[in-house]
């Protein structure tokens, strides 16, 4: 049942969905602070909105039943907002999840999920509380995205996400892992570096 | 499209080239590293086969994880101590400087890198960190990156980023006494709202910008990100220049003037065109503390704790869900909610003035009964000279604790936390649930000298009271 980690283009993603409510869900939620005591990422996936289900004893949408093995998550507005951890992305990740919809993300969680391979689109306000609530109604439906369609849809609605055209490109391209591209321009940068003033000690 | 910023210049100064998907390909002319989230990124340039391309121009320290009451190796705890020397066997394997435990400049990032002068202006400054918009103090363009982008500036030292709009937020005249750059920074996120920012840099300009000393500036930066902005910055002017004068980075004398001549020529020019700006009245804010479980819910000492139904709509569910967790009744003043833990400290207010600043509080009073109060230096500089001052025996004798540098309780990883439903007043800068490694814990946010006042009174208090006898 375990997926595997983004690779590639990544031009579709089928599969079930829930959501998490509310605005402004902020990473020190995401992944409390003190799992980030850790060398390797392996872990985090377990750990996942830690805080929160500990409060709701089992009845947190990560701990029930239904949202097994779903790898599509449901969001309002602001999600992933406060520390730039990419702890946060990486445990949504390795917990399973492929995708986010939501009202908005946060800059840099965006650009997180992003470097992993992990889309984050969005759609407005009236439309995500639509879907979570076809979502709520039947948790076992499957949910297809498409992303030269910029939709999502259940067979019955579809229901048009955005994304901006940088991320777009870079998804349907594959080219969202950036270290090999900003390695090509080795001759840029060595140019930049000699022309700085404050590299070359202001002469 | 803004025109002729520091900002716009800056970028211009350090673009490799446009990128496909819309972002441009910027080199990092000084990248900072510490033990939490540089790990992983080393595990990727190792999996790939890549080296650390500028090694020179990444500089380490460790902050997050030290305990802060005896940094004795190894340390208690055993997560941490692998933490510490993974971080220092991939800065001796890759030839980086690591200004670790037992070195007299180690100290929570955001601190260390402006007192050694490695913070100036016109550079590009990145970490794996969201404070890192507090070297913009200094009018360099720096902001906080994903572990993902740490790896992209070892390999590279460069790294994918999307040019942010540059709005201008102009304070006219002057903080009043008791009244700190956190109260500025949170009046600001308070009016512009947490996601306000986002999407832009914030310049921040005017006179009661250009008053602030360094230290006040690096607090105002410091906190952009909370305020939704990536990256904050200040145009360098005669202050900067004479805090950097003679730091151990800072350039010496044919460079010194030079350097000068370019810093100068990076402020953003006077016809400079902003995507937006906003004015404010920096004489009429006042002491500001948050109620809630966002930095943007702030409010003045004078006012009370909103009631969430009377709020603009799209506040309202946030301030519910405040008030229950913060567990705070609504309408009822701010001023005298009971405290449990003060916490001065943190790359927001642990450094020199702010121990200053809250130490003119303390002197001659004794922390209320029941109180924990504890003060946590920025850097090993800061406690240095805080000592040489007798700051420390300031707080020591008001039964303050004197901690050593670290991050502390502002993310509590370190074994400093709140225990349960405790309350604290922080110094620090966020007070998300649980940010202060209790599930439950709440913090309210204020400036270092309100905390202090907190701390004598068992209760928020205006400080300005205090300051008056
Ligand atoms: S002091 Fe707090 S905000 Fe600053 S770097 Fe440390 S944990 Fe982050």
């Amino acid at each position: 049942m375990k997926q595997e980690f983004p690779k590639g283009e990544i031009k579709s993603i089928k599969g079930r969905s829930f959501s998490i409510k509310g605005d402004d869900i902020d990473t020190d939620r995401i992944i409390p602070a003190r799992f980030l005591k850790c060398v390797s990422f392996s872990a985090l996936g377990e750990q996942v909105f830690a805080d929160d289900r500990k409060e709701l004893k089992g009845n947190h949408p990560f701990d029930l039943e239904n949202n097994k093995g779903a790898n599509i998550l449901i969001v309002n507005d602001n999600f992933g907002c406060g520390s730039s951890r990419e702890h946060a992305p990486q445990a949504l990740m390795r917990w399973g999840i492929r995708l986010l919809v939501g009202e908005s993300f946060a800059e840099i969680f965006f650009g997180n999920c992003l470097a992993l391979g992990i889309p984050c689109l969005t759609a407005s306000k009236k439309e995500i509380i639509k879907i979570q609530k076809l979502v709520d109604e039947n948790p076992k439906q499957i949910w297809s995205f498409k992303l030269d369609e910029l939709s999502i849809s259940n067979q019955k609605e579809t229901i048009k996400l955005n994304l901006e055209e940088g991320a777009y490109k870079m998804l349907y391209s594959g080219k969202w892992d950036a270290t090999s591209q900003l390695l090509d321009e080795e001759e840029r940068i060595k140019k930049i570096f000699k022309n700085l003033p404050y590299l070359n000690n202001f002469k | 499209m803004s025109s002729g910023t520091l900002y716009d210049k800056v970028w211009d100064l350090h673009r490799v080239k446009e990128l496909p998907g819309g972002s441009t390909q910027l080199f990092v002319g000084l990248h900072l590293i510490h033990e939490v989230t540089s790990p992983q990124a080393f595990s990727a340039i190792h999996e790939k086969n890549l080296g650390v391309k500028f090694p020179n121009l990444t500089i380490a320290t460790v902050d997050h994880i030290v305990p802060t009451s005896n940094q004795q190796r190894p340390f208690n705890d055993p997560l941490a101590e692998e933490m510490l020397t993974t971080l220092e066997k991939n800065c001796e394997s890759h030839g980086i400087k690591f200004h670790g435990i037992g070195s007299t400049s180690q100290g929570v990032v955001h601190v260390m890198a402006p007192e050694l002068g490695l913070t100036q202006p016109g550079m590009t400054v990145a970490c794996g960190d969201s404070h890192t918009s507090t070297h913009g103090a200094f009018g360099a363009i720096a902001f906080g990156i994903g572990t993902s982008q740490v790896r992209d500036v070892l390999a590279s030292q460069s790294l994918a980023m999307k040019k942010l709009k540059v709005r201008r937020i102009w304070v006219d005249g002057a903080l009043q006494k008791g009244v700190y750059a956190k109260d500025l920074i949170l009046h600001i996120i308070r009016h512009l709202g947490v996601k306000g920012g986002v999407g832009f840099a914030y310049e921040f300009a005017g006179p009661a910008i250009e008053k602030l000393s360094m230290e006040g500036r690096m607090t105002i930066c410091n906190m952009a990100i909370e305020g939704g902005a990536r990256c904050g910055y200040i145009n360098p002017d005669e202050t900067t220049y004479k805090y950097l004068k003679g730091k151990e980075y800072s350039p010496k004398n044919q460079g010194w003037d030079n350097a000068i001549k370019w810093w100068k020529s990076l402020a953003s020019d006077s016809e400079a065109k902003f995507d937006d700006e906003i004015r404010l009245n920096g004489s009429s804010i006042e002491p500001t503390v948050t109620w809630g479980i966002t930095p943007g819910q702030g409010i003045s000492i004078k006012e009370k704790i909103p009631n969430p139904e009377l709020l603009p709509h799209n506040e309202q569910q946030i301030a519910r869900d405040a008030c229950k967790y913060m567990d705070l009744e609504p309408e009822k003043p701010i001023e005298g909610t009971s405290i449990d833990v003060c916490f001065i400290g943190s790359c927001t207010n642990g450094r020199l003035s702010d121990l200053q600043e809250a130490s003119k509080i303390v002197r001659g009073h004794k922390v209320a009964t029941g109180i924990r109060a504890f003060v946590v230096p920025g850097s090993q500089k800061v406690a240095k000279e805080a000592k040489q001052k007798g700051i420390d025996k300031i707080f020591l004798k008001a039964g303050f604790e004197w901690r050593e540098p670290g991050c502390s309780m502002c993310l509590a990883m370190n074994p400093d936390k709140l225990e349960g439903r405790q309350i604290s007043a922080s110094s620090s800068n966020r007070n998300f649930k649980g940010r202060q490694g209790s599930a439950s814990g709440r913090t309210l946010l204020m400036s270092p000298a309100m905390v202090a006042a907190a701390a004598i009174n068992g209760k928020v208090t205006d400080v300005r009271k205090l300051l008056q006898e």
